[in-house]
């Protein structure tokens, strides 16, 4: 039954297994549901286990189950709308016949078309998906054909939901809110006993307490912390403006992650040399060398940047972009020095992947792996920390 | 196709609203006997939910708070190694009887009770990573072994477990293929109508749609580090009725701003302008 459901769910990369499968099949067999909008939220209460999926699944949901819409169900929908009196008000006869001209079926090619083009909320005007306007998609709009999203609810059906798709904002692929970095960077922990001995170590209490001819003796040990240290080296300005509340969420989670041993940041402009700055407007500098001198090699170094810049920013000396630098040694040697010195470091890169093709992002991405700044990016980033090499 | 009877079991309780998908998701669990994994913003009532369905069911509840500190082991039992071997220097209790050294735990007492109870494991996320795993073969079979007494605790009554989490960590995969799962959205302006009216059900019409359009309007800014929600929501009209604000205030002034921003930066953020609701009413409502 609707095996090919689980496949088309799984090639739109949603997580499910046998197991789920089979525990939707149980469902089913005990009768919970009765029409397509109860197994819809059946289905996807149990082969769903995170909300950052949701939104493929819409996807493969409409997908699959597009024929399952009949014409009447349409003109139900088409009709539901027209009894609104906010509509009926605006509609006059010329309009109804307007009404004639487009039927459902292309409306909706058209609006998965623009959904798919429209990346932000949208109020008023003609073409976009939003409300007011004239618009056939969005809601309180004067298109006499058009398809109501969100607004007010009620008999809704579940292909319509679904193509909704409401939870777009919540894929892992797509966004990043500070508290998701930091559930990412959780990740990043080495366990080691330090701190005060606060945990009865059982074995050596009975140990010590029988040598002590049965006076109690307890013994205490440290509990296991996070060990993890933390260097944090951030590009800012310039080709960077675009990403920096990208990055000041980033700056945020990490700061605030309390778990860490240490944590140590600094920034840059396009590429380290001589010093990094304490501070994003560059005012407060300090001696690449010194940090290097200072820190151990166990910080774990997680640098943030686009990585484009000229080559000769990178290669030559005297090449870096503001004057006052005055390098005397080529802004790779001082990459090279990061990435030999520190045993763990990786490079965030905000960029599209499709922008990474750049002479220099590519000489940059030998030094150290590089990940994309997405949830999923910055999991494997954290992985690779966090593994002996 | 016609739904059976075992399956329409909750309904939500008089005073906790519900949204028909989250009523399936709780009777789904119910009817299959899985664990309901609940995630959703802060407070949106994910913890309230267990105590709903032990309500509207007529069962005794009980409550597991995860910490960071706490162990799988802790909910099934604890023997209490210390006491025992405190209570042998002195002989005067029978220290080769371990049973009263074994106190079960949270799940272990809802494993023993005579009659079906809901089980509210709260926060699972707070806890070590390896957490859930651990409570994998338990929560399963709903047994456990204790090996100091040789004894088998195994449920009566399966429990009706309810487990919420934060997403503050990722939950491993084995232990989310068990498990039933619902995200509990938002609210809607209509579904919190209602939600507020359960807490004050003669609070009048204009103050409550003044305040919801305020809150509304709120919730647009992105800039927020953390959103107003639904319990400072409540909170929020709890204090504009005791203050007996005037309704035409209440978009333009914004008072008891802090009732609704809890972080420092984002009260900064918004008191520093000059016309609070001018800002906001630059955002549309939805």
């Amino acid at each position: 039954m609707f095996t090919d459901f689980f496949y088309t769910l799984r090639k739109r990369k949603v997580p499910v297994s046998i197991t789920e499968w089979m525990t939707l099949m149980e469902a089913l067999s005990q009768g919970c549901i009765s029409n397509l909008d109860e197994f819809y939220h059946l289905a996807r209460a149990i082969l769903v286990k995170s909300e950052t999926y949701y939104d493929q699944y819409d996807v493969a949901f409409g997908e699959y189950f597009k024929g399952i819409e009949t014409p009447a169900e349409i003109t139900e929908q088409v009709l539901e709308w027209l009894k609104d009196p906010t509509n009926r008000m605006v509609l006059t006869a010329e309009e109804r016949a307007l009404f004639e001209s487009m039927d459902f079926d292309e409306l909706l090619r058209e609006l998965e078309k623009r959904l798919k083009e429209q990346t932000e909320q949208h109020d008023g005007g003609g073409y976009w998906i939003g409300r007011g306007g004239t618009s056939p998609f969005g809601h309180s709009g004067y298109h006499p054909a058009g398809i109501r999203i969100g607004g007010e609810s009620g008999g809704r059906h579940a292909i319509q939901i679904a193509r909704e798709r409401r939870f777009r904002d919540y894929r892992s692929d797509l966004t990043l809110d500070v508290r998701q970095i930091k559930v990412g960077l959780r990740g990043l922990r080495q366990l080691s006993r330090i701190g005060p001995e606060d945990e009865l170590d059982l074995d050596r209490t009975i140990d010590a307490t029988s040598r002590n001819a049965g006076e109690i003796e307890l013994v205490w040990t440290r509990s296991r912390k996070n060990a993890a240290k933390v260097l944090l080296l951030m590009d800012v300005g310039g080709s960077m403006e675009p990403f920096a509340r990208l990055c000041s969420r980033l700056f945020s989670a990490a700061h605030s992650s309390t778990h860490f041993k240490d944590f140590q940041y600094f920034y840059f402009h396009n590429c380290i040399y001589d010093s990094l700055y304490q501070d994003a407007l560059l005012y407060q500098a300090v001696s690449t060398n010194h940090l290097l001198r200072i820190l151990e090699p166990d910080y774990k170094v997680i640098l943030v940047g686009d990585a484009r810049m000229a080559t000769s920013e990178l290669t030559e000396k005297y090449g870096a972009i503001d004057f006052y630098e005055r390098n005397e040694i080529p802004g790779i040697v001082w990459l090279k020095r990061i990435a030999q010195h520190f045993t763990h470091g990786v490079w965030l890169n905000p960029e599209e992947l499709y922008y990474w093709n750049h002479p220099t992002v590519l000489m940059i991405a030998k030094l150290f792996p590089m990940f994309p700044l997405t949830i999923d990016g910055l999991g494997q980033a954290v992985k690779r920390l966090t593994v002996n090499k | 196709m016609v739904k059976s009877a075992v399956f329409d079991q909750f309904g939500g309780s008089p005073d906790y609203v519900t949204s028909e998908p989250l009523r399936n998701a709780v009777n789904v669990a119910i009817a299959l006997k899985r664990p309901l994994l609940i995630r959703g913003e802060p407070g949106t009532g994910k913890t309230l939910l267990a105590h709903s369905i032990a309500h509207g069911l007529g069962k005794k509840i009980i409550v597991w708070n995860i910490k960071s500190t706490t162990k799988a082991q802790e909910g099934l039992y604890v023997y209490d190694t210390v006491q025992r071997l405190n209570d042998s220097r002195f002989g005067d209790k029978d220290i080769s009887d371990i049973k009263q050294y074994i106190k079960l735990g949270k799940l272990g007492q809802a494993f023993a009770s005579p009659e079906q109870v809901v089980l509210l494991i709260d926060e699972i996320d707070k806890a070590d990573l390896e957490f859930p795993n651990d409570l994998l073969n338990e929560l399963d079979e709903m047994s456990f072994y204790i090996p100091e007494t040789e004894e088998t605790i195994s449920a009566v009554h399966r429990p009706i477990v309810v487990i919420t989490s934060n997403a503050e960590k990722e939950l491993p995969d084995a232990f989310l293929r068990r498990c039933i799962f619902h995200y509990i959205e938002f609210p809607d302006p209509e579904l919190m109508e209602e939600i507020v009216r359960v807490h004050y059900p003669d609070i009048e019409n204009n103050l409550l749609r003044e305040a919801l359009k305020t809150f509304y309007a709120l919730r647009q800014i992105d800039d927020f580090r953390k959103k107003p929600s639904t319990s400072e929501l409540i909170d929020w009209i709890q204090a504009l009725i005791v203050g007996g604000v005037s309704i035409d205030r209440i978009f333009t002034e914004i008072p008891f701003t802090g009732t609704l921003l809890k972080k420092e930066t984002d009260y900064d953020f918004f008191m520093n302008r000059k016309h609070p609701g001018k800002r906001i009413g630059a955002y549309k409502m939805p």
